[in-house]
């Protein structure tokens, strides 16, 4: 049997105290240890960013990339190796500002593996600027000062509309809950996305009520397509625990027909 | 008299390669000059010659006016010559646009379709002998004929191409469109093929020499470009397209599953490279490939592929630029954003084929040395010699032995370095799926294990094992292309390279003595073979097809060169042609 905790590489993280992604790596370091996943077999990629610095913290095989290209380096790694279990992790910032066109595609591209995005509304490792879910009247950057006055992203939403076929969100807040979800989203094959609210203490202090403020996610919501779309519509964003919306598309793979001998190549040109 | 006078014309300009007819055809779209064209260019090398055709295009998508621009010739070529000697169009409009990509003289055929009139005041304006043919109406002889196949053989009668392996190309080409429109295509190309009895046997090519050195291949640079990355073990592909890169995925496409691999299409160039970064870190060596606009594109993750030592390959096919410029024509102006693009110090390998033929060497190559010395490396191919088609000799079977040097499971206790700093610099790499191996791969900079680092120390040696890795390698001869001797060099790169080839046999042939540089691999540098290679040189002239000198300013960085050093650099899209090279090696001479 192998532990949560051997699946810890030791690193020491550079999370602030009180970070919500602490809780994000010990759900999946148990989420790891429940499937019993040999440690070689996983490969958790990553692009830049606080929580993007995840891969160097677990004992798996990591890729810490470039600001925005977790997705594309997950899917090559992925269609050129499907014998793996392919992660990629990182945050709102990374997934859907400089990363956005790839999320976009990686909901309809639909390859097995699973996508943690650590969710707090800002940009923490740039020192606090407003990102692609924070709202419109948030003032607290410098870079923004009145605001950015731009709707906040919806992307569990636009996972759905785009074609993603496993849906969550969860909080940090609740670990064991947030395992289980892993659990489930590792096991599904296709495109899995698990928005994780991750509380922001340093830039976004506010952010500690949200253990107060979350609710969990109605059973009317998760029926179908509609109903998860429905009610994506009309939530505030912070209803979690539960899998918004799966469904069994079948997954996009490469097919590789045979190995054929290289020099077959050259009766193409010979005249 | 024309006949001796063209025949002279051809043999004195390429002494050492043979006798060479240079054929232009030209229509509006939907004439079917390309196909005729491609046709010619295959029936010549069934019949033992050599060929190589280009073509020009306006900037419509489809239609609009083309030209494809033939040279046939006994010997192996490699780019266009002086001039040409026949251009026949099946009609007139908006030729202007590509005129000067067709230089005529007074001694070139000019053929014209009667119901089409006059030559234009661009064409009128060469001397050019114009002769009006009814290329429509003798189609129309043939029920079901086309003016294209007329005026194929038009052109084969004209320069002496028999008709029977025309007939196998249009037997293969029509394969499967019927007995009945290979009888009619057949017929049609023969009306031509008498027609062409009036024009008189001054284009004859000479026959081919025997015995013929086998079968020959007809292929375009961008195909070379990918069957050399196959050859060298790419099996997958991440494909973005962008003209005139394409034509290397498109081909890769179809061939990848035969060979165990496989291409996916993605949403834009940083995918492409960041989806190869991720292939060939899980082990399967891998390759975009793109133009000027994409390769910025990629230049960010390029690093990425440098810090975390991850092999891949990019092929730039370079086209006019800056920004758009001109996607469909040719320039070897990305050279700086090769070599110098990357951020930071970013050690990595930068390779150029000098022809078409070498597409399929140096992509192989390429991947061979990024496999081995785990770094990215770029390949610059342009438009030229991407999208010339050519007839040529097999090409050899070349075989790299050494591949990716893959990490061992460590012994108890023992933790994996990754990054460990070896003495070659090349450290063993494990791939996931190898037990107690785990290591994050990182853009970062990170000590031996692959954690993150800001120290002064880990960083410095970081960056001396990458930097180290390339610089101690051995590249053998491969580096540059050599040949000539004399105190006179020509220095050039790429595309280029066929035309300096040309010029360098007309001045030998006029007793002059030169020496020719191609060089290969631009980066990482080396000086030290250079100055062997060119020993005793006391003048050099540098060509290269960048309006900003950008190879000349490159050698003067990292290489020592004579007082005496000139430049013969032009922007695109012409090509360069012999004459213009042996024009300033004669001015050099008269001073």
């Amino acid at each position: 049997m192998k532990d949560p905790d051997s699946y810890r590489s030791g690193v020491k993280p550079v999370w602030c105290p009180g970070c919500g992604d602490y809780s994000v790596l010990s759900a999946l370091t148990n989420a790891m240890s429940a499937l019993q996943l040999p440690p070689e077999q996983v490969a958790l990629i990553s692009g830049i960013g606080c929580s993007s610095r995840i891969p160097t913290y677990v004992n798996v095989y990591g890729f810490h990339g470039v600001h925005g290209r977790a997705l594309p380096l997950a899917t090559g790694l992925k269609l050129a190796r499907p014998d793996l279990t392919v992660l990629a992790a990182g945050g709102d910032g990374d997934g859907f500002s400089i990363g956005g066109n790839h999320f976009l595609h990686a909901c309809r591209r639909n390859v097995d593996m699973t996508y943690i995005i650590m969710d707090n509304e800002v940009y923490g490792m740039t020192k606090g600027q407003a990102s692609p879910t924070t709202a419109p009247d948030w003032t607290g950057s410098d870079l923004t000062p009145a605001g950015t006055g731009l709707t906040a992203f919806q992307p569990l939403l636009l996972a759905l509309v785009t074609g993603a076929n496993f849906i969550a969100r969860c909080f940090s807040g609740d670990p064991a809950n947030l395992a289980e979800i892993l659990v489930e989203a590792i096991r599904h094959p296709g495109f899995s996305v698990v928005q994780i609210l991750s509380p922001c203490p340093t830039f976004r202090p506010e952010q500690r009520q949200w253990k107060n403020q979350v609710r969990e996610i109605p059973d009317s919501a998760t029926a179908d397509f509609r109903s998860a779309a429905r009610f994506l519509m009309e939530d505030d964003g912070l209803s979690v625990g539960r899998i918004l919306y799966r469904t069994d598309r079948k997954p996009f793979a490469l097919s590789k027909n045979r190995r054929g001998d290289i020099s077959e190549l050259d009766m193409e040109f010979v005249l | 008299m024309m006949t001796t006078n063209i025949q002279d014309r051809n043999s004195a300009r390429l002494e050492g390669t043979g006798s060479s007819i240079s054929v232009a055809l030209a229509g509006s779209g939907g004439t079917g000059a390309i196909s005729a064209a491609t046709m010619l260019v295959d029936a010549a090398g069934k019949a033992q010659w050599y060929a190589l055709m280009t073509r020009s295009v306006g900037a419509q998508i489809r239609g609009g006016e083309t030209a494809a621009l033939i040279r046939f010739s006994t010997d192996p070529v490699a780019g266009h010559g002086d001039d040409f000697q026949v251009l026949l169009a099946f009609d007139w409009q908006n030729l202007e646009r590509f005129a000067s990509e067709i230089p005529l003289s007074a001694n070139s055929l000019v053929i014209g379709d009667l119901d089409h009139g006059a030559a234009p005041e661009v064409i009128a304006a060469t001397g050019a002998r114009y002769v009006g043919l009814p290329l429509k109406q003798l189609a129309r002889t043939i029920p079901g004929g086309r003016p294209n196949m007329v005026g194929m053989g038009v052109v084969a009668g004209l320069i002496g191409l028999p008709l029977e392996p025309l007939y196998s190309v249009l037997e293969n080409f029509f394969a499967d469109k019927g007995d009945k429109i290979l009888a009619v295509s057949k017929q049609t190309v023969a009306v031509g093929y008498e027609a062409a009895a009036a024009l008189g046997d001054e284009y004859r090519l000479p026959p081919a020499h025997t015995p013929s050195s086998g079968k020959r291949w007809s292929i375009s640079g961008n195909q070379a470009t990918g069957l050399g990355a196959l050859r060298g073990g790419i099996r997958f592909v991440a494909a973005y397209p962008i003209t005139p890169a394409t034509e290397v995925l498109e081909w890769m496409a179809g061939a990848l599953p035969g060979v165990g691999g496989a291409l996916v299409q993605v949403e834009d160039e940083l995918a492409a490279i960041n989806q190869i970064v991720g292939a060939s870190y899980g082990g399967t060596p891998a390759l975009t490939a793109t133009a000027g606009p994409g390769l910025s594109l990629m230049i960010e993750s390029l690093g990425l592929a440098v810090a975390a030592e991850v092999p891949l390959v990019v092929v730039d096919v370079m086209r006019g630029g800056p920004s758009t410029g001109i996607p469909a024509k040719s320039e070897q102006a990305d050279l700086n954003i090769a070599i110098y693009g990357l951020h930071g110090d970013a050690p990595h390998l930068v390779l150029a084929p000098n022809s078409v033929t070498d597409c399929i060497f140096t992509t192989q190559w390429a991947t061979h040395l990024s496999e081995t010395l785990q770094a990215p490396a770029i390949v610059l191919s342009d438009q030229y010699l991407g999208q010339t088609k050519a007839v040529l000799d097999r090409p050899p079977d070349i075989v790299f032995p050494t591949r990716r040097e893959l990490a061992s499971e460590p012994a108890d206790g023992r933790k994996y370095l990754r990054y460990a700093d070896t003495p070659s610099g090349v450290s063993p790499m494990a791939t996931p799926g190898m037990p107690g191996c785990q290591y994050t791969a990182d853009g970062l900079e990170h000590d031996q294990s692959g954690a993150p680092s800001s120290r002064a120390e880990d960083h410095l040696a970081q960056m001396n094992k990458r930097a180290r890795k390339l610089a101690d390698h051995d590249y053998g001869d491969y580096w540059a292309d050599l040949d000539g001797e004399g105190d006179l060099a020509i220095v050039t790169w790429g595309s280029s390279t066929g035309a300096v080839r040309e010029a360098a046999s007309r001045w030998r042939k006029e007793g002059g003595k030169v020496r020719v540089l191609s060089v290969r691999l631009l980066a990482p540098v080396q000086p030290e073979k250079f100055q062997q290679a060119l020993a005793g040189v006391s003048r050099i002239l540098v060509v290269e097809q960048s309006h900003g000198a950008q190879f000349y300013r490159y050698l003067r960085a990292y290489y020592d060169l004579p007082q005496q050093t000139r430049i013969l650099h032009q922007p695109g899209p012409l090509p360069f042609r012999p004459h213009q090279i042996c024009e300033q090696l004669s001015s050099w001479r008269a001073t």
